[in-house]
């Protein structure tokens, strides 16, 4: 069972990654000696894997990336399930993010390219190709919304409450 | 005769009792704060969140359907029942939805029609100070007569029963007190609430606890005044959703109180109000369904900007009293020899800082600022630094 104080570190991570450990600290009314100690801890079991920016690749004019997701039908190996497959998967560069599903397919897979036909290539020659796996269906994503809790062209955004109230 | 009106005939056609009310403190330093620029605000009493799109949704339908006709002059009865499940639950109070709950518009509203049923022209309310704005102008109107009872800063600006005492005399009436409070954040404990409870049964006494910010304690568990033996038969419980569920604008309260004081108080609210927003009232239900992780998830967030800005003041030197609940800070200023107002009014001339100086909340606020803690964690760290500046050539 994790005590309170790392989850809430972990959840104030979780919303803002670049946070000052002494700003943390002041949050959670512990001392920076332990608060830098929870998060090191946090690091070694892997909780924490990295802390990353939320990017809008859409406003960069040059960018001309694709993303697709791919449902994928795989058979299961006896002895491995579905875990030799993935991994064969998920060592792909192009691969961005696996996961194993529940529904009518097994994996879904994002996959990152710069162009689409690039991504088009990966499916027929890299994806496809592997022995265990028996279709894919492939969609391109269109524009993001929201991604990771973060909307991303949010006109709701600023403060609209008056500047002095009782 | 035509010309111009002049001042003396001005104030005689307006009414005694609302011309024995001061104008208030706060819009001066709303004005100022608003024609300038690059002002960051610790001013705002309200949340900082928007309120939750569930909630919003659920407004949205109720116009969809057309529910959009007055509702029973109490409000909703889906909505009573929600509240006296939410009060029961949360705060371990119980109360009939159909007899002894209406809803209100805000809980404002609620504050002065409990004073308008109960007050008699002479009779004496005890009004905590520091406290919100609007307490002592509506026991005035009422034609009431208030007695302000300071709270200190060596109690935390929690009550004494000796205080309580000596402030009464045989026409006092009522007390109205707010924990956790705006604008000092203090609160109170059973244990510390008992021994007021006993002057209050000892004096035969009624109680207006406007417990608005109950549910932002944040190293407590809030207890009701109502939930102290014998006393929910003399409290008049108010409460609302403006702050726990950032419905500020939705103007959305409730009273829970003895079925004889509410029926008394509902006869006003039917001929001044008719019913509160049907539209906001859809909107409630949807909060007390399905709002509790937002609740949990907003006062986390305050608490953890408490325990910030209350230790980034200590930094400063800044002289602050740690703040059981609501959103508020109230260091002490004395030190640097101004009073409130000239503080607050250099700190945002200089620094653009807007806070609200303490005086404008009663004179036991002078002193003091409140700083609300209910802005983004950048603006407090800006505003913090701006004010280490401001202290440091004082």
């Amino acid at each position: 069972m994790m005590n309170e104080t790392k989850l809430e570190i972990l959840r104030i991570l979780e919303e803002n990654g670049r946070l000052p450990i002494d700003t943390i600290a002041k949050l959670v009314q512990r001392d920076k000696e332990e608060v830098a100690k929870i998060i090191q801890s946090l690091e070694d079991e892997k909780m924490i894997l990295g802390y990353r920016a939320v990017v809008d690749w859409e406003k960069d004019q040059e960018n001309t990336g694709v993303t697709a997701m791919i449902d994928v039908k795989v058979t299961p190996k006896r002895g491995v399930g579905f875990e030799q497959v993935a991994k064969r998967i998920y060592r792909f560069k192009e691969v961005d993010a696996l996961y194993l599903m529940s529904g009518a397919y097994d994996l879904s897979v994002v996959v990152h390219g710069e162009t689409m036909t690039e991504v088009a290539n990966f499916v027929s020659e890299k994806l496809s190709t592997l022995d265990d796996v028996v279709s894919t269906t492939t969609h391109f994503r269109l524009k993001t919304y929201k991604h990771d809790g973060v909307i991303f062209h949010d006109e709701d955004n600023e403060d609209k409450r008056m500047v002095v109230s009782p | 005769m035509t010309g111009s009106i002049s001042s003396t005939q001005k104030m005689d056609r307006l009414s005694l009792a609302v011309n024995a009310i001061p104008p208030s403190g706060i819009r001066r330093f709303f004005d100022m704060a608003e024609k300038m620029e690059n002002v960051i605000s610790l001013g705002v009493g309200e949340p900082d969140f928007p309120t939750p799109w569930n909630v919003r949704e659920a407004s949205i339908a109720s116009i969809e359907r057309g529910d959009t006709a007055y509702t029973a002059n109490a409000g909703l009865e889906p909505l009573r029942i929600e509240i006296a499940k939410y009060m029961e639950q949360i705060f371990h109070v119980s109360y009939d939805p159909l007899s002894e709950i209406i809803v209100t518009v805000g809980a404002s509203e609620g504050l002065d029609i409990a004073i308008r049923a109960i007050i008699n022209p002479g009779d004496e309310v005890i009004v905590v100070e520091p406290g919100f704005v609007s307490y002592a102008p509506i026991v005035t109107l009422a034609g009431g007569k208030v007695i302000p009872l300071k709270t200190k800063k060596e109690h935390a600006f929690k009550l004494t029963k000796e205080a309580v005492e000596a402030a009464i005399t045989p026409r006092t009436k009522a007390i109205m007190i707010s924990f956790p409070n705006n604008p000092t954040g203090a609160v109170m404990t059973k244990e510390e609430l008992l021994p007021i409870a006993e002057v209050i049964d000892d004096h035969d006494l009624l109680v207006i606890s406007d417990e608005i910010y109950g549910e932002l304690s944040y190293d407590t568990t809030h207890y009701s005044f109502s939930r102290l033996p014998r006393m929910k038969d003399r409290t008049i419980l108010i409460s609302g959703f403006s702050k726990a569920f950032a419905m500020t604008g939705w103007r959305l309260g409730f009273v829970c109180a003895p079925s004889d004081i509410l029926s008394a108080m509902l006869k006003i609210h039917q001929y001044t109000m008719m019913s509160a927003p049907t539209i906001a009232q859809y909107g409630a239900l949807e909060a007390l369904q399905n709002g509790r992780e937002d609740v949990d998830k907003m006062v986390t967030s305050y608490r953890q900007r408490r325990n910030f800005i209350v230790e980034s003041f200590q930094e400063i030197g800044l002289d602050c009293h740690v703040p059981g609940g609501a959103f508020y800070a109230f260091p002490s200023i004395e030190a640097t020899g101004m009073s409130s107002e000239e503080f607050a009014e250099a700190l945002l001339k200089e620094e653009q800082v807007a806070v609200v100086p303490g005086n404008v909340f009663g004179s036991g606020g002078e002193g003091h600022i409140r700083c609300s803690y209910a802005a983004s964690l950048d603006d407090l760290q800006t505003a913090i630094q701006r004010m280490d500046r401001f202290l440091n050539r004082k």
